[in-house]
């Protein structure tokens, strides 16, 4: 399997667990000498408090992390975005591109002890996640049928080919929850939803809200000696500075996603004993930007809006505002998603040519140097979210834009965003791997609705409308390729958007943890595999 | 004070107590549906997808696609029977949440209120009788200065000395988690874990209560029946405890009885810094994250202690100052 060749893109696909990165990692670890050791309890950080671990029915940021340690999806993503096994072990798909056929592990077992099957996968999809899980709702209505050949076969059809259709399979898209607890009962309201019953490595022994989440080894996991670790204990801490200190005094040995804000990272890139990963974001690919509201006066002018670009010091923004954690910006697709055209780029750092820009639309600066106001509406994700704003006013104020800042809590930040009740304001969302998954959503005219994370923005141009579809319903990865690029063209152009910062959120661990990060779902892999050193 | 006479002040009281909870009620629940956004709005923003139907299928979970005054009736209704309703967010019945968190709220500021009062009063005493002097302002001076500093700041200060440097205290926590520790051991654990947060809370609340004493006990030095005691020949130890110091005590027990009717509200930012498990962070996410049931409990919860504890006091003014009646 060579890295040019993307097995999503080949006709049949054989997985076999040999080529598993995530045994890999585990190979090398043997190879630097240090044999995974079992015992120890990990000891970290989940912010914030998720509100409940059923995965599907709630897909938070936190829930995703401590529920993907319960449940599994039928597969995983490597860094690379290929498929990887997990409760499937290998599976093919037809020339065509309409059948996909999964064989399951063996042996595996839910928490409650009753056997895994194919059942559960059926139902896990074609009921459960229909129902609760809008982002898995779009992928599984391409199902034309769902069949189980026997208990430990999966075969689906579908309508049309959907050639990113595999991606959706991680357990961050579609845990597999057992039917045994949820056929026939009301998802969201299910008593079960307290005690989430999985197949994962881990179970969960005790909740005190406020307080720590702590699982358990599964005793029963389907894995033969593993998982390494007794436990995983989620300590729950409010305060960004008091979860500093804590990770700086041992007392917890991991901080991953948002615990550690980004002015504190060089802090610990000093700190012997620790090591700050920047990778396991693939999948996710977060990609910040200003959102424009494109149907106000001046906003919906391309020329202001590549203005707005020309403005702002990318560079800056990654180097003095994040700290080297992720990267610049260069085009609306993730230089770590899949079809991301590196030949794009969005336009630069110049302010010259954004007054030039401006003067061309007609607008003078007047006494105090200002040609035209905006308001932006701070995100209200954290302190750095804040610093951006300030950066964003500073910069634009150089070139003549006034910035008006406005500050939300979440509550009211989304429901502004989904009413499209602002002028500009900044945002970022997960890609997911594929521009159809996680891109096309932002852009195309027809998803133009009052619900946040779609096209709230109101940017429409039938081209792009035309290239996605097209994208969307190509069979092939190289035709697919072709027509993201013209895409990436076209936005670059319109720049309906300002794209800011490719984020990535730091893991920040003790060094004698080991196999933190194997796959490109990083601290969302079971961590079945996960050791301390001695 | 007659045994009838203050079973009718009580009655009425009692029925005081309950128009202004119901009122406080009906007034919070109309004020945070003021709030922009709900629910479901959240855990939309929190997941970073959503669409149309997914938005509708949470708010008719919530309760929240019937009309506002139908929402109210019923909660009104539930109210009566002490139910204080369900938490859809976290699927847990709010009174549990509220229990869950209850231990460890009182825990945490009834040791910081007795560790306030009693140093407070005390520093309050010893500054009035050394007035003027070296001490007095020492103790002036460190009571203004915690009244003045904010209080996480105390907090991660002290962290940092105790926990960062000296690493004889955790920096958070209540108990350590997973050590499966009992009985005495236990206790030992949490009293370890108590010292910082409960110092910090306190040490705001002692600069308050150490000004209020002296202040008090030096006005009421000055008094004609002090300086009668004082001729009459009255040990002057005797003379604080018993004529300065009772009659001091009334604005101390007013304060005290305030604070101690907002105990069970906890202390957000104490609670935050030290990642405390109590009701001020449940409230605080519970407002962030729209959680109405959830917030109206705690102040359901918060309102009927407040009310309690001005019963309390009113009671507790007879007791120490007998030309006060109860009405």
């Amino acid at each position: 399997m060579t890295d040019a060749m993307r097995p999503i893109a080949r006709r049949t696909l054989l997985a076999g667990a040999a080529a598993s990165p995530v045994l890999m990692t585990l190979a090398e670890a043997r190879a630097q000498g240090v044999a995974p050791r079992r015992g120890g309890v990990l000891s970290t950080i989940i912010t914030p408090e998720p509100p409940i671990l059923i995965l599907g029915v709630n897909n938070q940021g936190p829930t995703l992390i401590v529920g993907s340690k319960i449940y599994q999806g039928l597969l995983t993503v490597t860094p690379q975005l290929d498929p990887a096994p997990m409760l499937a072990k290998s599976w093919t798909r037809s020339d065509d591109g309409l059948v996909y056929t999964f064989t399951l592990e063996q042996g595996v077992k839910w928490h409650d002890g009753r056997d895994f099957t194919s059942e559960d996968v059926v139902f896990s999809l074609m009921k459960f996640h229909m129902e609760v899980n809008p982002r898995a709702r779009a992928i599984l209505q391409r199902i034309d049928k769902a069949e189980t050949p026997d208990a430990h076969t999966v075969r689906f059809t579908l309508k049309a080919p959907f050639e990113p259709f595999l991606l959706i399979f991680d357990v961050t898209g579609c845990a597999i929850v057992p039917k045994h607890v949820y056929d026939g009962t009301d998802y969201r309201n299910n008593p079960a939803n307290a005690t989430p019953i999985g197949t994962g490595p881990f179970r969960m022994a005790e909740w005190q809200r406020g307080n720590f989440i702590r699982l358990v080894r599964n005793e029963q996991y389907w894995k033969q000696g593993q998982p390494y670790l007794d436990g995983i204990t989620y300590r729950i801490v409010p305060d960004s500075q008091s979860r500093g200190l804590a990770l700086q005094t041992g007392q917890v040995q991991m901080t991953s996603s948002n615990d550690i804000e980004p002015f504190d990272v060089p802090r610990f890139q000093q700190q012997a004993n620790l090591q700050v990963a920047q990778n396991g974001w693939e999948l996710f690919a977060p990609l910040s930007w200003i959102e424009i509201n494109n149907r106000l006066d001046n906003l919906k002018d391309a020329r202001f809006r590549r203005a707005m670009a020309h403005a702002i010091d990318r560079n800056f923004i990654a180097q003095r505002l994040w700290f080297g954690v992720g990267k610049p910006a260069t085009s609306p697709i993730a230089s770590s998603t899949r079809f991301h055209d590196p030949s794009v780029q969005m336009p630069g750092f110049n302010p010259r040519e954004a007054t030039a820009l401006l003067d061309a639309m007609g607008l003078r600066p007047n006494a105090q140097g200002i040609r035209a106001s905006i308001k932006m509406m701070q995100i209200p994700y954290g302190e750095v979210w804040n610093r951006l704003s300030e950066y964003l006013r500073q910069a634009l104020r150089q070139v003549g834009i006034e910035v008006t800042l406005e500050s939300t809590d979440v509550a009211g930040w989304v429901r502004r965003l989904a009413a499209w009740e602002f002028e500009t304001t900044i945002n970022f969302v997960y890609q997911w791997g594929d521009p159809t998954l996680g891109v096309e959503r932002t852009y195309v005219t027809s998803n133009i609705q009052k619900v946040a994370f779609t096209n709230t923005a109101g940017y429409s141009n039938p081209e792009v409308d035309r290239l996605f579809e097209a994208a969307r319903n190509a069979v092939s990865a190289d035709d697919r390729r072709r027509l993201f690029s013209d895409v990436q063209k076209r936005l670059v152009e319109d720049v309906p958007l300002v794209w800011l910062m490719e984020l990535v959120f730091p893991t920040i661990h003790d060094r004698r943890l080991r196999n933190v990060i194997t796959s490109g779902t990083g601290v969302h892999a079971p961590y079945d595999d996960v050791f301390f050193a001695s | 004070m007659g045994a009838a006479k203050l079973l009718r002040f009580l009655a009425a009281r009692s029925v005081k107590a309950a128009i202004v909870v119901l009122a406080i009620v009906v007034f919070q629940f109309v004020l945070i549906r003021l709030a922009p956004g709900d629910p479901a709005s959240v855990i939309a923003g929190q997941s970073g997808a959503a669409d149309p139907l997914f938005m509708e299928q949470l708010r008719a979970q919530f309760g929240l696609d019937r009309p506002m005054h139908e929402q109210l009736l019923i909660y009104l209704r539930d109210m009566l029977t002490l139910d204080l309703g369900f938490s859809h967010r976290q699927q847990q019945p709010v009174a549990t949440l509220i229990g869950e968190r209850l231990p460890a709220t009182l825990l945490l500021t009834l040791t910081a209120f007795l560790f306030a009062v009693t140093a407070g009063v005390s520093l309050g005493v010893m500054a009035a009788r050394r007035v003027g002097r070296a001490a007095d302002s020492l103790i002036t001076v460190i009571a203004l200065t915690f009244y003045a500093t904010p209080i996480f700041w105390v907090g991660l200060l002290l962290v940092l000395v105790f926990s960062v440097w000296l690493e004889w205290l955790p920096s958070f926590g209540m108990f350590t988690v997973g050590a499966d520790l009992t009985g005495l051991a236990y206790a030992a654990d949490v009293a370890k874990h108590l010292i910082l947060p409960s110092l910090t809370l306190g040490l705001f609340f002692l600069a308050i209560y150490a000004r209020l004493a002296r202040a008090s006990m030096l006005e009421v030095a000055d008094q004609d029946f002090v300086r009668t005691a004082r001729a009459k020949g009255v040990p002057e130890g005797r003379i604080v405890r018993a004529h300065v110091l009772r009659n001091a005590l009334l604005p101390v027990i007013t304060f005290a009885g305030i604070q101690a009717g907002q105990l069970v509200g906890g202390s957000i930012l104490v609670e935050t810094v030290f990642a405390w498990p109590g009701i001020g962070r449940l409230a605080f996410d519970a407002l962030l994250a729209r959680d109405y049931a959830t917030l109206l409990g705690v102040f359901f919860c918060t309102a009927v202690m407040v009310v309690v504890f001005n019963l309390i006091t009113d009671l507790l003014y007879a007791l120490v100052d007998p030309r006060v009646e109860v009405a």
